[in-house]
């Protein structure tokens, strides 16, 4: 797994590459977290992600409650169908505002 | 803050780090760093523990428990860095191999975790398995850290639950149910708005604890079905969810799938209770597999034969050694789990006489085990159901020891219920006791004791009790031995599907009358999964090996029976609208309010004179609305009146008091819609002194 950053209009944009599975979430919340400021607003990245394992699932879901603990906001863009539907099943989806693309992410975390 | 002293390892055995565990929790907890293993056994001489890479044949490691590692019975380990998603694990344990003492200890097989929180082998549902692989069902590791939010169990009162008996798979497999994933808790979950459209407000799921649905699979000796073990009655492991029930079980995830399950219809008002299968486990006779408990302390776990057979009260090989304390306590730790970690609101016990019966398969008069989960303080506001009776010839309908908690699957409801319809002669005193909530079973432990039901998993469904006479069990490949014969069936006049008109109206007056007697009855109504949409098993009362359409639920037949569904749905609705129907406490057939009416009293063709010969087929009630919950409640008036008899009568009606008006809600013998009517839309009775009854068919009127 590959983790970049890069700030676009105050947005802090976290392009995830790879599986996140058992052996990567750890790394992954470490990124995130050094990324959480308060009233941060985080735009994820994870169309790269083929596969997220129920430890990937349970690292976004402790990301939403650190960023939520800070007032901030999360994104999620480019979730494939399959972890869409894995995450609806487990009611890990009820958690998150899904987006399609950069624009409407910057609306849903400016709203 | 300081790290603690425990999570660091203080051995290390060919690479793997470790140190001595925890005995308790039983099981495999994920520790900071680590993972500790707890497992007892009182017979073994000594155990290791088995580390695989997820899914492979040979261990990645095998790991003696140190002599320092076990404390009395318990042996206990923590290992440390073990990349836990991907790991599966299991047992190996020595001792004696004296069949006769009830030693069965074998070194050469690998054992699955008793407390095994998910278990692996049967991910994807009826999947061919390797049959060849030295360890089919494999412990693994979880995380129960459910994002319950503001969730906790239901707890409706007893009195108010409408129970829908259900099967998680067949519920949504037919390609008609649309779902996204059929046939898993994920479908169950999207068609939550139509279990709330019926208006049931608990589901009892028929077994979701693992099982191997490939148990005693064969080929069909007349056609090429693969028959399985569909139902489940025969556990693998008492605390996995079953894999093959989840859409997400290929990924390890089925414990959030059915978690996040629960917790949706808890928000939509919905309780959830499990059908548990503690008698007895899929491990079978001598003969059977080793599993888990055989290898692990087959004496404790098993209840045996001086000669050190198994026991069969559980008519499928093996018998639980319920009353064993040790088995004692992982029964309670397996409640306790689900009660806490799933927010299960409720358990139904199969065969639950056999968990009255002491370690040499006697019955017990004050079981301990049944009173500990009648008292236990996790379990208290859950539901607790026996099926009271086992396949050893105990039968405790009305007698199962309940210490004010236990309810029954009330068998003779059943039994009432199924003759009275159909016309039986000297039934209708009986009816009258099933109506008030089965008094002459449940004295003193009043109708919320009573699970009323005419048609569960085990038998005909409501439609094939009206259509046929005999079982017609041929493909379940046993010349239709199997499966019961008293089914007190009546076919209307034709053995099985027929397009005679007349046949059929009478079939669906039928089962529209069972619901009507039962959604009035005292105590707890359960229907089954399909009987409101007229589902068919084509006469089979015993598919328990189909995975099949004809098992399966077939959404189609919400618009095809779509007058009956309405009509389940309305009388539903009509027994949670009134309170007079759901009384904690038996009634007393006395006036103590001063209404001038009795809580309850019987009518027959003729209003305050009862018909209780031998051949009368003429039966009525009416319920007092002042005497709702023992006077607690303000409710309407009731009436409801029956006819099992093949012509119409005419039923005097009783008067009710000054200014009040009876107005028809349900007669059976009238065409949708006018069968039965919304709640509030009521017509008034034009006639309200007799009214007249076709012949099978039963008129509820309330009084306003």
């Amino acid at each position: 797994m590959e983790l970049t950053k890069e700030v676009r209009e105050d947005i802090t944009v976290i392009t995830v590459n790879g599986d996140i599975d058992g052996a990567t979430a750890p790394q992954l919340q470490e990124f995130v977290v050094a990324e959480i400021t308060p009233n941060c607003r985080i735009f994820l990245d994870t169309s790269r992600v083929e596969y997220m394992s129920s430890a990937g699932l349970r690292v976004l879901l402790v990301l939403y409650r650190k960023i939520n603990e800070s007032k901030g906001t999360v994104v999620l863009v480019g979730v494939s169908s399959d972890i869409y539907d894995a995450m609806s099943a487990t009611g890990f989806l009820r958690h998150f505002t899904l987006v399609d693309t950069f624009e409407e992410g910057v609306k849903a975390l400016t709203s | 803050m300081i790290s603690r002293i425990d999570t660091h390892p203080t051995h290390e055995y060919k690479g793997y780090k470790l140190r001595a565990g925890k005995l308790q929790p039983f099981g495999a907890t994920l520790v900071p760093d680590g993972v500790n293993f707890s497992v007892f056994s009182m017979h073994a001489t000594s155990c290791t523990l088995l580390l695989f890479n997820k899914g492979a044949n040979e261990p990645l490691i095998e790991i003696p428990f140190l002599d320092q590692f076990r404390i009395g019975n318990v042996y206990a380990m923590t290992v440390f860095d073990l990349p836990y998603e991907n790991i599966d694990y299991g047992f190996r344990f020595d001792g004696p191999w004296e069949p006769e003492n009830g030693h069965r200890f074998d070194n050469t097989k690998i054992l699955s975790d008793p407390y095994a929180k998910v278990i692996s082998g049967r991910d994807v549902w009826g999947r061919t398995p390797d049959w060849d692989k030295p360890y089919p069902y494999r412990s693994r590791l979880v995380i129960d850290d459910f994002d319950w939010e503001d969730d906790r169990p239901v707890e409706i009162p007893i009195e108010d639950l409408v129970i829908y008996e259900m099967h998680v798979r067949g519920f949504t497999k037919h390609e008609s149910s649309g779902v996204h994933v059929r046939g898993t808790f994920d479908g169950l979950r999207e068609k939550i708005p139509y279990l709330v459209s019926l208006g049931v407000n608990c589901v009892e799921l028929m077994p979701v604890y693992e099982f191997d649905e490939f148990e005693h699979s064969k080929r069909s000796p007349d056609s090429d079905e693969l028959l399985m073990n569909y139902w489940g009655y025969s556990t693998v492991g008492f605390f996995a969810p079953k894999a093959g029930y989840a859409a997400t079980g290929k990924f390890g995830m089925q414990v959030d799938e059915l978690k996040n399950l629960i917790k949706e219809l808890h928000a939509n008002k919905i309780e959830v209770m499990l059908d548990v299968v503690f008698n007895h486990t899929a491990e079978g006779n001598e003969r059977g597999p080793y599993i888990s408990f055989r290898g692990i302390d087959n004496k404790t776990y098993y209840i045996l034969t001086p000669e050190g057979y198994y026991y069969n009260f559980s008519g499928t090989g093996n018998t639980l050694n319920c009353n064993n304390p040790i088995v004692r306590g992982l029964v309670l730790d397996c409640l306790r789990y689900w009660a806490s970690e799933y927010h299960v609101d409720g358990f139904r016990f199969d065969l639950a006489s056999i968990l009255g019966r002491d370690q040499f398969g006697a019955p017990l008069s004050n079981p301990p085990l049944l009173e500990q989960l009648a008292y236990d303080p996790i379990l208290a506001k859950c539901k607790l159901i026996a099926e009271a009776w086992d396949a050893g010839g105990l039968y405790q309908v009305g007698s199962f020891p309940a210490y004010g908690r236990w309810a029954e699957w009330n068998g003779k409801y059943r039994d009432s219920i199924r003759r009275f319809i159909k016309g039986d002669k000297d039934l209708v005193g009986d009816m009258a006791q099933r109506i008030m909530g089965s008094p002459d079973l449940y004295a003193t432990r009043g109708p919320t004791a009573s699970i009323n039901f005419a048609c569960c998993h085990d038998g005909f469904t409501l439609m094939d009790l009206v259509s046929y006479n005999e079982k017609h069990n041929w493909n379940n490949g046993e010349n239709n031995n199997d499966g019961a014969n008293d089914n007190h069936s009546w076919n209307c006049g034709w053995e099985g599907e027929t397009d005679n008109p007349d046949i059929n109206a009478l079939r669906f007056r039928q089962i529209r009358n069972v619901a009507s007697i039962l959604m009035t009855s005292q105590g707890i109504p359960m229907i089954l999964m399909g009987d409101e949409v007229g589902h068919t098993q084509l006469g089979n009362n015993n598919m328990y090996c189909h995975d099949t359409e004809t098992n399966w639920f077939d959404w189609r037949l919400t618009e095809k029976n779509a007058d009956l569904l309405r009509f389940f749905q309305h009388i539903i609705a009509f027994r949670r609208a009134h309170p007079v129907l759901r009384n904690r406490y038996h009634l007393s057939q006395s006036d103590y309010i001063g209404s001038g009416y009795p809580d309850i009293s019987w009518h027959g063709t003729q209003a305050w004179n009862p018909d209780w010969s031998a051949n009368s087929t003429a039966l009525a009630f009416m319920l007092c609305g002042k005497h709702a919950r023992g006077g607690q409640a303000q409710d309407d008036y009731i009436y409801v009146a029956m006819n099992t008899y093949h012509d119409a009568l005419w039923f005097n009606i009783p008067q009710l008091p000054a200014g009040m008006q009876w107005h028809m809600s349900v007669n059976t013998s009238m065409p949708s819609p006018q069968d039965i009517w919304a709640l509030g839309d009521e017509p008034v009775l034009g006639e309200q002194q007799n009214i007249l009854l076709g012949n099978h068919s039963v008129v509820i009127l309330v009084g306003r």
